[in-house]
């Protein structure tokens, strides 16, 4: 279950956040459900947090020999 | 000889209607050397546009002079924009200017102006055919000169906003002759690609002649065959190249245009802090609402219990128990009450009180009580019975 999050781009993680969010806000989930929720949004929410805390810009220069700089 | 004849305001309006009934008239580009320059304290300018045969007197209006990038001397060549009519109190036509520039530019601007008019005609620059920006993109091309500020500037404000984003640089040159087909072929080197999900255009500030080769047709209709959304970003803020009217969306500066291409990681962390919360809080609301559920049930239950059914029975009990104790104390105590009468009664009857009376028992020797005086026979002992004891006598008469 947490290999699919890790795998996910940053705005995916984070709409499917959001759209957590809503579903236990809307309170028609079973007890069993909300936890199960609530333990996804949280995996998501240091998904999203990771994905920026590591981020550098990187730059590639394109046409012929490709140099990346940093 | 006519029989009506007009006075010289009717004849002077009459031509002045005709000049402005003239649509070629109304909008026309004059290119003319300045001569008579001079501003009235009002504010306004008035000059004379001539060549070598002929002079035609302008006018500029001062809140267009205050919007002139420059002021034109007597003997500058200018090309200039307005309308044809005539000022009746001297009868002179005149030539009313909106819009001024020196020629060699001149030149170009009406190139630009045409290029614009004509690709717009077409519906290059419709509002439908832009696209949306993408809200988080991942990899965004960059089409500028490598060594440049524009690069410089961009890199800046997408490592501050957004780092998580990849760039790639298509590098070109950005000015010159060879210009627009570079800027095309780097266009094209990322459409190759399908990881791009944004492109940006940009060049730093400069004249027109510096940006001319963002005003290229080739610029142009490449970019509108983008298979993703074009961002320009070139010169200034008051520069406006036919790049910028292709591009899906145009931004003041390169730098403007990095930052409205990605999100601001500041908001987007507040926003994922406030997302980790409701989360929280609502998670705490669901636990509660169950809390409370199982609480009414457990209070239903109570009500039902049989500890409940039990206490209720001891209670009956109880009061039972009370009762027949009150039942039996009562019988008691009319008992008692008997008993104590009965005891009197028979206190009543006891011998002994009749005895302390003064009765006597006497039984004869046969030890039967004697009752009758027959039963006394003379001569015979007798035990005789008083309150306080027994003594013996003989009878001495009889009846």
């Amino acid at each position: 279950m947490t290999q699919d999050i890790q795998d996910l781009p940053f705005e995916g993680a984070y709409a499917e956040l959001e759209s957590v969010v809503q579903r236990l806000e809307s309170g028609e989930l079973s007890l069993e459900e909300a936890m199960s929720l609530y333990e996804r949004g949280q995996m998501l929410a240091r998904h999203c947090q990771a994905l920026l805390d590591g981020a550098e810009l990187r730059v590639t220069i394109l046409g012929g020999n490709e140099q990346t700089e940093d | 000889m006519s029989r009506s004849a007009y006075s010289v305001t009717e004849i002077t309006r009459c031509i002045r209607e005709r000049l402005e009934g003239d649509p070629a008239l109304q909008d026309v580009w004059i290119e003319g050397e300045v001569s008579n320059w001079y501003r009235s304290s009002a504010g306004h300018c008035y000059l004379t546009l001539k060549d070598a045969q002929a002079t035609i007197r302008a006018v500029i209006w001062r809140t267009t002079v205050d919007r002139l990038a420059f002021v034109p001397q007597d003997g500058e060549s200018v090309l200039a924009h307005g309308h044809i009519s005539v000022y009746e109190p001297q009868g002179q036509y005149q030539f009313y200017v909106n819009v001024l520039y020196p020629t060699g530019r001149g030149a170009l601007y009406l190139q630009f102006e045409a290029l614009k008019q004509r690709l717009a005609d077409e519906g290059l620059f419709e509002e439908e055919r832009k696209r949306a920006l993408p809200a988080f993109p991942v990899c965004i091309g960059i089409v500028t000169s490598p060594g440049g500020a524009a690069l410089r500037d961009i890199q800046n404000v997408l490592s501050r906003r957004w780092p998580l984003v990849q760039v790639l640089l298509s590098p070109t040159l950005v000015q010159g002759e060879e210009a627009p087909v570079q800027i095309v072929a780097a266009l094209q080197r990322l459409y190759a690609r399908d990881d791009v999900d944004l492109i940006i255009v940009a060049r730093g500030g400069g004249s027109i002649e510096d940006l001319w080769a963002f005003n290229d047709e080739r610029v142009a209709r490449t970019i509108v065959q983008s298979p993703v959304p074009v961002m320009s970003g070139i010169g200034h803020e008051v520069d406006f190249t036919i790049a910028d009217f292709a591009a899906d969306r145009r931004a003041p500066t390169p730098s403007a245009a990095a930052e409205l291409a990605v999100p601001d990681q500041a908001d987007v962390r507040g926003r994922l802090g406030a997302l980790a919360a409701g989360l929280q809080e609502a998670l705490g609301r669901r636990v509660s609402e169950g809390r409370r559920a199982l609480t009414l049930q457990l209070q239903a239950l109570a009500r039902l219990s049989p500890g409940l059914q039990i206490e209720r029975e001891r209670q009956v009990v109880d009061d039972l128990a009370h009762r027949l104790l009150h039942a039996q104390r009562h019988r008691m105590s009319l008992w008692r009450e008997q008993a104590l009468s009965l005891e009197r009664r028979l206190g009543a009857l006891d011998p002994s009180g009749i005895l302390r009376r003064g009765y006597a028992v006497v039984w004869g020797s046969n030890g039967r009580v004697i009752r009758q005086t027959m039963q006394a026979v003379p001569g015979d002992p007798v035990t005789v019975r008083v309150s306080d004891g027994d003594f013996r006598a003989r009878v001495e008469e009889g009846q």
